[in-house]
């Protein structure tokens, strides 16, 4: 009986339930401090949750990754029937692709956030949002 | 194949301890730093789930890039937390 730890699918549940855990421990950040820096390292761990989750959600339990190498293709003709067989043990690109746009987003979104921190410490000289009260500049 | 297990636990609960170490610390250089480790345990959990470009993007972008733009932040304002519960004289006040 060929009966490994693979199939219990451990390992897919703990990675989903750490990535919502760490994305409940981001939203906690971003919700309940005060400092507004510590705002932008919540939405920062928030945004490594939900990445961790897509990719999680992509993974098949021992896959290979979704490159056509070419040892892997070996002088094959490239036929539709042939790409089905090659691409059985992969896992699926598309979350890989995905992500990999949305790790440049998140870092574009915490550079103009900071950006905005370090405007609004030169006008208030504080951090603290609750004495950051007037729209008027 | 139980080592495989344990390092993935182990990556995993490393993730957690971070986040939670960069939300409760009072010294933000230091809670930068632990976004800095979320970051690199990422990347490593991400080649394990076979995603090696994303791995590399990750490496580059969130351990590197991030952390510096945090820390430039963190120099043109204020290190600690507490600091910001300081009542400062401002120019709003002055009026």
């Amino acid at each position: 009986m060929n009966f490994t730890l693979f199939d219990l699918k451990i390992v897919e549940y703990s990675f989903f339930i750490t990535a919502i855990l760490v994305i409940m421990i981001g939203l906690y950040g971003a919700l309940v401090k005060k400092s507004l820096i510590k705002v932008v390292i919540g939405l920062s761990i928030f945004d490594s949750g939900i990445n961790l989750l897509l990719i999680s959600i992509g993974y098949i339990t021992s896959g290979t990754a979704p490159i056509f190498s070419p040892a892997l293709v070996k002088d094959m003709p490239l036929t539709l029937e042939n790409i089905k067989k090659l691409s059985e043990g992969m896992v699926d690109p598309v979350p890989q692709a995905l992500v990999l746009t949305a790790i440049v987003i998140g870092f574009g979104v915490t550079a103009v956030a900071l950006s905005l921190v370090i405007r609004l410490y030169r006008h208030h000289q504080t951090l603290n949002i609750d004495e950051i009260k007037n729209l008027k500049w | 194949m139980i080592y495989y297990l344990i390092l993935i636990f182990f990556l995993l609960l490393l993730m957690i301890g971070a986040a939670i170490y960069s939300i409760v610390q009072k010294d933000l250089l230091y809670a930068v730093i632990g976004t800095g480790l979320i970051s690199l345990v990422l990347s490593i959990l991400f080649l394990l789930l076979q995603a090696p470009d994303v791995a590399l993007t990750e490496a580059a972008i969130g351990v590197a890039l991030t952390t510096i733009i945090f820390i430039i932040t963190i120099k043109n304002t204020v290190r600690f937390e507490d600091e910001v519960y300081q009542k400062k004289p401002s120019k709003t006040e002055a009026k």
